[in-house]
């Protein structure tokens, strides 16, 4: 649309303008003059990020941005959302416009490598799947051929989607269009037959269907889809932050730690649970406050309490833990040591 | 008249920061290198940044695989294609789309325009009715409100409504039969070719023999007629060399046959409603832009009432339509690319979307994208100039 042109026109135009070498650092004395982190997230998925009734952000993703805000400026409110489409999300990051990418966005090689960006870890483990609806009595994804696929685009979904039905040799007709709620709305119509996106979605996507129950997924995941959050490179203090962030609430859950009993773990004789939470002084070098962590768990909690609370059986979507439990308790999810 | 012829009073050259012409000239020099600078700085800024910045410069992501599907494609297109063919697929469809429209858009428009001129109270207030309200309504929304609430209100596959059995209509889209042809079929082509020569010989001699003797031949019903019956009687007389392969519903969806999918579709309804309202306001324009006294002439002439229409009023009128009818020609073109909206896969949508996303590299696709936008106006507006000169009114 000529909105979003405009604003790659303008994204580009910043990075022309844009004067000086990025010197290392730079995000980050940035984020602290202004005095806020700029995260960029999802329009609208629930779950992962959505505005609530009095139009505040909740979700996943909202939360990691919310943990970033609570380790540098000790206030996780401290954060202000650019609600971007998988289109414009890159460029979003590259010109300076966001400080962090946090927007249920895979993480690939070419992204690593080429987009000039930097994936700071996996938030939410995923893997691509099918939406169908039932009446159409399809109970596998292999007998999906000639069918129409609804996909959302600039995504890493049109890839698999390409690859996978090229492999298995079938043939499919792609939609593509640009936000998640076009893609339900077409689907719900009966423009295609078949919605494809990540796992996640699929089922935050599915609670919004007229009658939820009148479409199923698909057994079959067909891709890897690690989702994290992003920051531009050439900061490597910045992306520090970023990743530790993660780690903090990982390491929480891990130790037991949460925001309601975090106040009496402060007496705890633990080497692990003091250095956590900055009642045993570590040099950490983060260039922030040693009760980072100890902000973080307070005020947004560990790993297990934003889980819970955005997708897992808090939430409507009521997806269990799966590759996303520990990797103590079978999962994947795996914080290196803070020490 | 003294003061304005006698050379000799002035002084014979004046000093060069005070002679106009020279000062035009630096002045221009000035704002050229001003501009060249501002580029040049923007252009080695932008390189350093995107070094810096570890992001990838340069064409060479045109060659590599694309990795994805499209729904419509001109040309020869699967997930093994090239990112350069992605923007070959966009444009041809972004051609398309415009080309249609614009056809579609003119004939609406002049129908509109002559309508709201009409004596017949219902005919113009109807005619009158449609340009207020779809001129007055944003664009983006008529596109949303034909794409979603129109076409993918129609039934879907398994309920499709049929033709004969061979065209079908559904939420997918409009199924056609697809002419094969088989041998002979040259034939008819030839039959046609020749005909096309024939007619614009005809048309010639038409013209010297009315110039010549004042009489009249209907050289346009005659090649017209002739345009039909010659091909068509080649085409009986070797046997009716054309099967239709009529498309079947197998598994999910038709397959054979021809396929409009119902986001060209609502596209191009969009574009084409929308701009014949500015289309019809300009024909309306021109037509009262002729003088009453030139109908009174020609039927004082006694020329019929369709002659001069033909003769007298258009020539004069398109003068004055050309030119505003040229910027709705770029309007609609430009206006396609809010087919992103709907998923149509025009050069905005797939190319600078799709494409730009996945290689991530903004600043070449985006450049490439205005660069085609600015050459198709630009054919567009030469055509459209070229039009106006071959029309404008000759002055003896």
């Amino acid at each position: 649309m000529k909105k979003r042109i405009l604003m790659t026109a303008v994204s580009t135009l910043t990075l022309a303008l844009a004067a000086g070498a990025a010197h290392a650092g730079a995000t980050f004395d940035a984020v602290k003059k202004k005095g806020f982190v700029q995260c960029g997230v999802n329009s609208g998925l629930a779950g992962f990020s959505v505005p609530d009734e009095k139009g505040v952000w909740k979700g996943m993703d909202v939360d990691v941005c919310r943990a970033v805000a609570a380790a540098v400026f000790g206030d996780s409110e401290k954060v202000k959302y650019t609600p971007l489409t998988a289109k414009e999300r890159f460029t979003a990051l590259q010109s300076g416009e966001i400080d962090i990418l946090s927007r249920n966005t895979t993480w690939t090689v070419t992204r690593d490598g080429g987009l000039g960006i930097g994936f700071t870890g996996v938030t939410y483990y995923d893997g691509q799947g099918f939406l169908i609806k039932k009446k159409l009595g399809v109970k596998s994804a292999l007998k999906l051929n000639g069918a129409t696929v609804c996909v959302q685009s600039g995504t890493t979904t049109e890839l698999n989607l390409a690859d996978y039905f090229g492999v298995h040799k079938m043939k499919f007709k792609p939609v593509v269009y640009d936000t998640a709620d076009e893609t339900v709305k077409s689907f719900e119509a009966g423009r295609c037959d078949v919605l494809t996106s990540d796992q996640s979605q699929l089922y935050a996507l599915r609670i919004k269907l007229a009658q939820p129950e009148s479409a199923v997924v698909l057994p079959e995941v067909i891709s890897k889809e690690p989702l994290g959050p992003a920051v531009r490179q050439g900061d490597a203090e910045w992306f520090n932050i970023v990743r530790w962030s993660l780690f903090a609430m990982l390491g929480a859950e891990e130790m037991g730690i949460s925001s309601k009993n975090i106040d009496s773990m402060k007496d705890s004789k633990n080497p692990d649970v003091k250095r956590l939470l900055g009642t045993d002084v570590i040099k950490h070098g983060l260039g922030v406050a040693d009760d980072w962590a100890y902000k973080i768990v307070k005020q947004v909690g560990n790993y297990s309490e934003v889980f819970e609370r955005n997708v897992g059986m808090g939430s409507p979507l009521k997806i269990s833990r799966g590759q996303n439990a520990l990797w103590n308790k079978g999962g994947l999810q795996y914080a290196p040591p803070i020490r | 008249m003294a003061h304005t012829t006698d050379s000799d009073s002035l002084p014979s050259r004046p000093p060069p920061w005070n002679d106009p012409r020279i000062r035009a000239i630096v002045f221009q020099v000035l704002v050229t290198a001003g501009v060249v600078a501002v580029g040049v700085y923007l252009v080695r800024n932008l390189l350093h940044n995107l070094e810096v910045r570890g992001i990838s410069t340069g064409f060479d992501f045109l060659a590599n695989r694309a990795g994805f599907a499209v729904n419509q494609s001109l040309v020869e297109f699967d997930e093994s294609s090239s990112y350069g063919r992605t923007f070959v697929v966009g444009l041809l469809n972004t051609v398309l789309v415009s080309a249609l429209g614009i056809v579609l858009a003119t004939i609406l428009g002049f129908v509109i325009g002559v309508a709201r001129l009409s004596r017949n109270w219902l005919v113009s207030t109807l005619a009158a009715t449609y340009i207020e309200i779809f001129r007055n309504i944003p664009l983006l929304l008529q596109i949303l409100f034909w794409y979603f609430a129109v076409f993918l209100n129609l039934p879907p596959p398994a309920e499709a409504l049929s033709i004969g059995d061979s065209v079908f209509l559904t939420l997918r889209g409009l199924y056609l039969p697809r002419p094969v042809a088989e041998s002979g079929f040259g034939w008819t082509v030839f039959a046609f070719a020749a005909t096309v020569a024939g007619a614009a010989f005809l048309v010639r001699w038409a013209r010297r023999r009315q110039e010549n003797t004042g009489q009249i031949f209907p050289a346009f019903l005659a090649s017209t007629a002739l345009l039909v019956v010659v091909p068509l009687a080649a085409f009986l007389l070797t046997g009716r060399p054309l099967a239709w392969v009529d498309p079947q519903l197998e598994g999910f969806n038709f397959t054979g046959g021809l396929s409009v999918i119902p986001e060209l579709g609502a596209l191009l309804v969009a574009l084409a409603i929308y701009t014949a309202a500015f289309i019809a306001e300009t024909v309306r324009a021109g037509i009262l832009s002729v003088s009453h006294g030139q109908t009174e002439a020609a039927s004082a002439l006694g020329l019929r009432r369709s002659w001069t229409l033909r003769l007298v009023i258009i020539p004069q009128a398109m003068r004055v339509t050309i030119p505003p009818l040229t910027s709705q020609y770029l309007n609609l073109t430009k206006n396609s690319s809010l087919a992103t909206a709907i998923g149509y896969p025009d050069l905005v949508s797939l190319f600078a979307g799709t494409t730009l996303n996945q290689t991530g590299q903004a600043v070449e696709v985006m450049a490439m994208t205005m660069a085609v936008y600015l050459t198709i106006s630009l054919v567009i507006s030469l055509f459209m100039n070229w039009y106006n000169a071959r029309m404008a009114l000759v002055e003896r």
